[in-house]
C-alpha cells in the first residue's frame, strides 16, 4: 500500500475517513486469531484451509480473511469470527472449513457445533458478549485484537488509532501531558507499580541528554504472557504509547526490548515499525509538529535477571544483563548513564486511552490505590485459560469462578499464584479478596506482571516453593552474596523436605534465610525471592509438615513420597499399562489382574495416564 | 567456520559493542551455535576483549557453545506448564532419546533443553520441535511426536554433555 505522510491532526483524520470509505461493512469478513496460542493449535492450516476452500468456491474477493490477534481465550483456539454476522467460533479445525463456507458464508447459517456451549446448562452462545469469558471483563486494551491484523496499520487507524499521538502532539505541552498521566494515576503494569507519570516527570527534569524510553517486553515470569499478546497482537497501541511518552520526556530515540522467545511479537513489531515510519509517525518532523523521535528493537537473549530495569539497560549496551545497585534511579541514570523512562508493554499502551478519553474516565475505574484495568494470565487448573482484562478491584473469586469458569474435573480449589516468583500463593481463605497493587501486597504476594496460576489439590505447595526456588537458582545472576548463596541453600533444604529427608527445624531456617535476603540483596530479584517460600509456609504449613513429619506428600507430587499399585477391584486385565510401561515393571495377562513391581517402578505415572478403569493408585 | 559469513553478519550492524549480543544471535541462527573461532574473530572485529564475548555467550540462555543437535525440543517448564505436568514431558523426552535436558544425542540429531516460559501458558504442558509447537501435551504422544522427526528407538544410546549449563 502506498503511504502517504500524515503531515497534521486532519491529515491523519482524512486519512482514516479513507481507510473507512474503502470498507464494505456488509462484506463477509473472517478473523481468525494469528497469535502463538492458536498458531499452536494449528491456526495456520486453519487459514490455509480458509483460503482453499474460498478460492474453490469462487469466494475469494468477495470475503476477506483477516489475521488478527489474541482475543484471548486461548483455551478454545482456534478462534474464528465471521462478520458482519460476529458468530463466534471456538476450537476450530481444518476440518470444519468447508463447512463454515458452505454455510456460515454462502447460506449465512450458523455452525451450532463451534460455538461455546455452557458445561452446565449446555446452552449456546452465539456471540462473544455472550460467552461468560468475555462477558465478564473489561477488555480495554485487548477487546479490540479480534479486529485488528497487525501486519496492517490502518487496522489501528480505522478504529481511531493514533489520534492519542495527534492530540498531543497538536494541542499539548509536554509538561501537560506528564500532568494528565500522573492525574490518572497509572501505576506501572510491570511489577513494581510505580506511578508512570512520576516516573516520566523525574526523567524528563533529570540533567543529561539525550534521554531514552524503553518498553520493556522482556516478560520473563513464568505463566504470564499478556505483553507478548498485547506486541505481537496490537503492537501499535504501544508504539502509541511510547511516542506520546518519548514527547513529555523530551526523548528522541526509543527501545523496544522483546525476548527472543517471542519471534512472533518481534516480527510484527518490526513490520509496525516499519508502516509508522512510512506514514510519518515515527522519524524526523512527526505529524509536522517539529518532534524528532526513532525507535529500534532489540532480542533479549534469554535471561530472567535482565527483566529489570537497570539489568535490561546493560543488556542494551551491549553487556551481561546483570542488575546495578540503583544508588542512583535509571530515569535519571540510565543507558549510557543517560536519562531514561523504562516502562512496561501495558502501562506503555495505557497512555493512548488516557490521552483520548481522560485522566478523570480512567480514575472512574478501579480501586482507590490502582486505576484502571489490568491484564492477567488466567492459567493452570482452571476450565477457561486465557488472557482476561478487568478493572482493578475484582475478586480473586469472580476471575477464577466468573470468568475461569472454576476448577476443571470437580477437583478441589487449592490456591492462585500471582506475581511470578516475586510473588505468592493466595490461599482459598483470601478469594474474595480484591485484585490490585496492594491488596496482594498485603498477603504476602504480589500483582505482578499478571500471571495467575490457578492450583487444584492435585498441587503440592512444598513442591511449588521449591519450583520457584530452582527457577532463580537458575536466574539468578549472582553478583550479590545473599540471592546466589541464599537461593541455594534454600534449594537444598526444598529439595531435601520433597524427598523426604526433611528435618525438624527446616522450615524455620527457611524463614531465617528469607528474612535475610529480603533485607541484604541487591535488587528485587533477590528480595522477593522468599516470596514463594514464605507464602507457601504461612498458608499451607500443614502440607510441610506432612512431607517433615509423616514423610507424606499429600498431593502425591513428590516422587520420593509416592508409590504406585494396581487396584485389583478395578484392573480388568487389559494389558495396556503392561504394554506401555517403560521400566517392565507391570506383569500380568490378559483378563488377569496386573500387578506393579515396585522396586522397578521409575514412577513416570505413564501406566497411571494409561489405564482407563482408574485402577493404577497413587498412594 | 567461514570468516567471510561472520564479517558479512557484523556488516549488517557494525562494529559497535552495543551491537555484540545481535551479532552473536545472528551468528547462532547461522551455525545453530556458537563455534569458539567465530567468538574470537567477533572479539577481534568488535575490539572487544574475548573474555567480554565468552561472558555473555555463557550468561545469556539462548545462547550454545556446544554444537546443537539437527532437531530442537525444547519443554517448557513455566509455572502453568509445571502444575499441569511439564516435567514428566521432560523426563519422557529425557527417557525416549536417553540423553538429560542440555545434551545432544550421539549422532547430532536431538538436543533437548527446558526453558522457562513460552509464552504459551493457556496450553500447558507445551513442548517445541523446532518451531512446531504441541501444547495441551500428554507424555503418552511424546514419542510419536519425535518419530515424526526421525526418531527410532534404536537411534543412538550414548550422548554428549553440554558443558554448559
Amino acid at each position: 500500500m502506498n503511504r502517504r505522510r500524515i503531515k497534521s491532526h486532519s491529515d491523519l483524520e482524512k486519512l482514516r475517513q479513507e481507510i473507512l470509505a474503502k470498507r464494505d461493512l456488509q462484506k463477509t469478513r473472517v478473523a481468525i486469531c494469528a497469535g502463538t496460542g492458536c498458531l499452536a493449535l494449528g491456526a495456520q492450516k486453519v487459514i490455509t484451509s480458509f483460503k482453499e476452500e474460498l478460492k474453490k468456491q469462487g469466494l475469494e474477493n468477495t470475503v476477506e480473511i483477516r489475521e488478527t490477534g489474541c482475543p484471548g481465550f486461548c483455551e478454545k483456539g482456534t478462534i474464528v469470527v465471521i462478520y458482519p454476522e460476529g458468530f463466534y467460533y471456538l476450537q476450530v479445525q481444518p476440518g470444519d472449513v468447508p463447512e463454515i463456507v458452505e454455510k456460515t458464508l454462502i447460506e449465512k447459517e450458523p455452525v451450532e457445533r463451534l460455538f461455546y456451549t455452557d458445561p452446565i446448562t449446555n446452552e449456546k452462545a452465539i456471540y462473544e458478549d455472550e460467552i461468560p469469558f468475555y462477558k465478564n471483563q473489561m477488555r480495554l486494551l485487548i477487546g479490540d485484537n479480534i479486529n485488528i491484523d497487525p501486519k496492517k496499520i490502518e487496522d489501528y487507524i480505522a478504529p481511531g488509532g493514533y489520534s492519542a499521538l495527534a492530540k498531543v502532539l497538536s494541542e499539548m505541552s509536554p509538561e501537560e501531558v506528564i500532568e494528565e498521566v500522573k492525574s490518572a494515576n497509572l501505576r506501572g503494569r510491570g511489577g513494581g507499580g510505580f506511578p508512570a507519570g512520576r516516573k516520566w516527570g523525574t526523567t524528563r527534569n533529570a540533567p543529561g541528554e539525550p534521554k531514552y524510553v524503553i518498553v520493556n517486553c522482556d516478560e520473563g515470569d513464568p505463566g504470564a504472557f499478556m505483553d507478548r499478546a498485547l506486541m505481537e497482537g496490537n503492537p501499535h497501541s504501544v508504539i502509541e504509547g511510547l511516542i506520546i511518552g518519548a514527547y513529555a520526556i523530551g526523548a528522541c530515540e526509543g527501545y523496544i526490548y522483546v525476548r527472543e522467545e517471542y519471534p512472533l511479537a518481534v516480527e510484527n513489531t518490526s513490520i509496525a515499525i516499519e508502516q509508522a515510519r512510512d506514514y510519518g509517525l515515527l522519524g524526523r518532523d512527526i505529524m509536522g509538529s517539529g518532534f524528532d523521535f526513532d525507535v529500534k528493537i532489540f532480542r533479549g537473549a534469554g535471561a530472567f535477571v535482565s527483566g529489570e530495569s537497570s539489568a535490561l539497560m546493560s543488556s542494551l549496551e551491549g553487556k551481561v544483563g546483570a542488575p546495578k545497585p540503583k544508588y542512583i534511579h535509571t530515569s535519571v541514570k540510565g543507558l549510557w548513564n543517560k536519562p531514561t523512562n523504562l516502562n512496561n508493554v501495558e502501562t506503555w499502551a495505557n497512555v493512548p486511552l488516557i490521552i483520548n478519553k481522560g485522566a478523570d474516565w480512567f480514575n472512574s475505574i478501579g480501586t482507590e490505590g490502582s486505576k484502571g484495568t489490568k491484564i492477567f494470565s488466567l492459567v493452570g487448573k482452571v476450565n477457561n485459560t486465557g488472557l482476561v482484562e478487568v478493572p482493578m478491584g475484582i475478586t480473586l473469586r469472580e476471575i477464577i469462578y466468573n470468568i475461569g469458569g472454576g476448577i476443571p474435573s470437580n477437583k478441589k480449589f487449592k490456591a492462585v499464584q500471582t506475581g511470578g516468583p516475586s510473588g505468592g500463593c493466595i490461599p482459598e481463605s483470601f478469594i474474595d479478596t480484591p485484585v490490585d497493587f496492594d491488596e496482594l501486597t498485603k498477603l504476602g504476594s504480589m500483582m505482578g506482571s499478571g500471571g495467575m496460576i490457578v492450583m487444584d489439590e492435585d498441587t503440592c505447595m512444598v513442591d511449588v516453593a521449591k519450583y520457584f526456588t530452582d527457577f532463580l537458582v537458575d536466574e539468578s545472576c549472582g553478583k550479590c552474596v545473599p540471592c546466589r548463596e541464599g537461593l541455594e541453600r534454600m534449594s537444598e533444604i526444598l529439595t531435601d523436605i520433597c524427598e523426604g529427608v526433611g528435618k525438624e527445624g527446616d522450615i524455620e531456617l527457611l524463614e531465617e534465610l528469607s528474612v535475610v535476603m529480603k533485607d541484604t540483596s541487591m535488587c528485587a530479584l533477590g528480595r522477593t525471592a522468599p516470596n514463594p517460600v514464605l507464602t507457601t509456609i504461612q498458608y499451607f504449613r500443614d502440607e510441610y509438615d506432612a512431607h517433615i513429619e509423616e514423610k507424606k506428600c499429600p498431593a502425591h507430587v513428590c516422587k520420593a513420597l509416592i508409590e504406585y499399585y494396581i487396584d485389583g477391584e478395578k484392573c480388568t486385565g487389559c494389558l495396556a499399562c503392561l504394554k506401555a510401561c517403560p521400566e517392565g515393571a507391570i506383569s500380568g495377562e490378559k483378563e488377569v489382574v496386573h500387578t506393579l513391581n515396585t522396586e522397578k517402578c521409575s514412577k513416570c505415572g505413564i501406566c497411571y495416564d494409561t489405564c482407563k478403569f482408574d485402577a493404577v493408585i497413587i498412594r | 567456520m567461514d570468516e567471510d559469513k561472520i564479517d558479512e553478519i557484523i556488516g549488517c550492524h557494525g562494529t559497535d559493542k552495543s551491537e555484540l549480543i545481535t551479532i552473536l544471535q545472528d551468528v547462532q541462527a547461522e551455525y545453530n551455535w556458537l563455534p569458539p573461532d567465530a567468538l574470537r574473530h567477533i572479539a577481534k572485529r568488535l575490539h572487544v576483549p574475548l573474555i567480554e564475548v565468552f561472558g555473555i555467550a555463557t550468561f545469556y540462555k539462548s545462547f550454545s557453545l556446544k554444537p546443537r543437535g539437527k532437531h530442537l525440543v525444547r519443554v517448557c517448564l513455566g509455572t502453568a506448564c509445571h502444575v499441569r505436568g511439564g516435567p514428566r514431558i521432560l523426563e519422557t523426552a529425557e527417557r525416549i532419546l536417553d540423553i538429560k535436558a542440555d545434551e545432544t544425542t550421539a549422532d547430532y540429531e536431538f538436543t533437548v533443553e527446558s526453558v522457562n516460559c513460552l509464552g504459551c501458558c493457556a496450553l500447558g504442558p507445551v513442548m517445541v520441535v523446532d518451531n512446531e509447537y504441541y501444547g495441551n501435551l500428554p507424555p503418552v504422544k511424546v514419542e510419536r511426536i519425535l518419530r515424526k522427526y526421525g526418531h527410532t528407538s534404536s537411534s543412538s544410546s550414548t550422548s554428549i554433555k553440554e558443558e554448559k549449563s
